[in-house]
């Protein structure tokens, strides 16, 4: 039995169509790079893993079973922005999951406990790099320590699966350049298995094990929402070579064009 | 350069923020020794040594009838009220803004209740309020909790539903219930915010406790107002009202700080 397995699901909003026909599995520990034009149901995709969205018709199960229907702690996500607290310092951020773990009515540690829990949230705040930020509030740290620190937060609780939606599309380049060297990092060191969303064609191309490409079959100019998006290209990462990557960029681009006008 | 770039510096930003007030008190002065030239005995536009005698004789004197400190006995009443009132008002708002936030079963039952509430003209219902709790303390301090509370309980629902969705999705990956998501995530967040909805409702708070004791009350600061106006007593009445400008005004700023104090996040826009 596959780790996730997903059977001609079909996702709609009452006539436009996100998804269709989307058959896919996965085993634990792959790392999974989506990518496609917006609009493609990448993300509505990622949601329907999170628990956040259902899908209109089709299986999505986990090892056998169907997704639990809402978020929980074997799931993990990164977003873009805002998935840091700001009322919470660098160290509290990263020890919250561990608190409401342990705790379910306080939410808070204390004593030998958070003792503990904290040596466990300094060893994972050194891992990101943040050591040298660890007492600070997030406002005051830049884009990327910030999403450091949502990665952080999210490793410690060792997901399952863990989910990054499009969590460096707000980055500058050499800075993308080094978040990708510390997600490979940490998934290697946890086996978690990784799906990312991603806009950049070129990240999705060398980032993890499995790229698979959302894009749309079928066209209907005089009514875009018509037809849905599935996934056109699943590959192995390594074994596309310049030809293929050109040819599934004309495509992405084509319905991107398609989607805008 | 344009006016709209033109910003003034320091001082002359301060001395432009103090030329009104100059300005303001120049006219009364000027109109008033016009008035007390003419008549020494003009009560309309009393003179400073007018109004200090009148502070004088309310503050640091005995009444002679009663005994009290009359200025003094009247603002710690109406503080009570106006402390106790948004105390509870505050409250009110706090719980049931974070239930109607964060909760769509509470916010599906009670938000309508509240909206509907909130839009009641809150002076409208003194007549019932005085005709329910009497005339006592508790009439005055419900009106202020009937004034305030419901638009505070918008206010902080709305606080509540402006706070990301991505947080309120990433809280629920770290495995918390609703509990939580309520103490960890959404009360400390909104806690400030609290804090700012108290600072605006002060001013209709103000409002309600001076009516409520124009109408009916034996002490308090809007009582007095009303009571010397039977007089024509103005050189009461105008330090009267400065003294109740500034008591806003300090209580407004204590709040600011503290605001500032408890929540460093906060206010460095963290938020």
């Amino acid at each position: 039995m596959s780790f996730i397995t997903v059977n001609k699901l079909w996702k709609e909003y009452g006539h436009t169509v996100v998804l269709e026909n989307l058959n896919l599995t996965v085993e634990q520990g792959e790392f999974c790079t989506l990518v496609g034009a917006s609009g493609c149901g990448k993300s509505t995709f990622l949601k329907m893993l999170l628990g956040q969205e259902q899908p209109t018709r089709g299986d999505l199960q986990l090892e056998g079973d169907t997704f639990p229907g809402e978020p929980d702690r074997n799931r993990g996500i990164v977003f873009q922005r805002y998935s840091v607290f700001p009322h919470l310092t660098v160290r509290q951020n990263v020890l919250m999951g561990l608190e409401l773990e342990q705790k379910p009515f306080l939410g808070k540690l204390f004593g030998k406990a958070r003792r503990e829990a904290l040596a466990k949230v300094d060893q994972m705040i050194e891992a990101v790099g943040l050591a040298h930020a660890a007492n600070k509030w997030p406002h005051e740290l830049s884009g990327g320590m910030q999403q450091r620190l949502a990665i952080a937060q999210s490793f410690i609780m060792r997901p399952r699966v863990l989910l990054l939606d499009e969590p460096f599309g707000a980055l500058d380049p050499g800075i993308r350049r080094d978040m990708h060297e510390l997600i490979l990092k940490l998934w290697r060191e946890t086996g978690t298995t990784i799906f990312m969303v991603t806009h950049d064609l070129h990240e999705g191309f060398y980032l993890g094990t499995r790229l698979l490409v959302f894009d749309k079959v079928r066209n209907d100019p005089q009514q875009p929402e018509a037809f849905g998006a599935t996934i056109t290209y699943d590959l192995p990462i390594g074994q596309a070579d310049r030809q293929l990557y050109e040819s599934i960029e004309t495509s992405v681009s084509e319905t991107a064009r398609a989607l805008s006008a | 350069m344009r006016l709209i770039n033109r910003h003034p510096g320091r001082a002359v930003g301060l001395l432009l923020g103090l030329v009104p007030f100059l300005f303001l008190v120049l006219l009364y002065g000027m109109a008033s020794q016009e008035r007390l030239a003419e008549n020494p005995n003009d009560k309309l536009l009393p003179g400073l040594e007018q109004m200090t005698d009148a502070v004088n004789r309310m503050a640091f004197q005995e009444d002679r009838r009663s005994g009290d400190y009359l200025m003094w006995q009247d603002t710690t009443a109406s503080l009570q009220r106006l402390g106790i009132g948004m105390g509870i008002a505050a409250s009110l708002a706090l719980v049931v803004g974070l239930l109607n936030g964060i909760l769509p079963v509470a916010r599906a039952g009670m938000a309508p209740l509240v909206s509907a509430l909130s839009m009641i003209p809150p002076l409208a219902i003194l007549p019932i309020l005085f005709i329910v709790f009497g005339l006592g303390e508790l009439s005055k301090v419900m009106l202020i909790v009937i004034g305030t509370a419901p638009i505070m309980m918008r206010d902080v629902a709305q606080r509540v539903r402006e706070l990301p969705q991505e947080q309120l999705i990433k809280i629920q990956t770290l495995g918390a219930n609703s509990w939580q998501v309520v103490t960890r995530m959404t009360l400390p967040q909104v806690l400030p915010r609290l804090i700012d909805a108290v600072r605006l409702s002060l001013g209709p708070a103000w409002l309600f406790l001076i009516a409520a004791e124009a109408i009916a009350s034996e002490q308090g600061l809007g009582y007095r107002i009303f009571l010397v106006r039977r007089y024509l007593a103005m050189d009461v009445i105008i330090p009267y009202v400065l003294w109740i400008t500034l008591l806003a005004i300090v209580i407004d700023q204590l709040l600011r700080l503290a605001n500032r104090r408890l929540f460093p996040w906060y206010n460095a826009g963290g938020h």
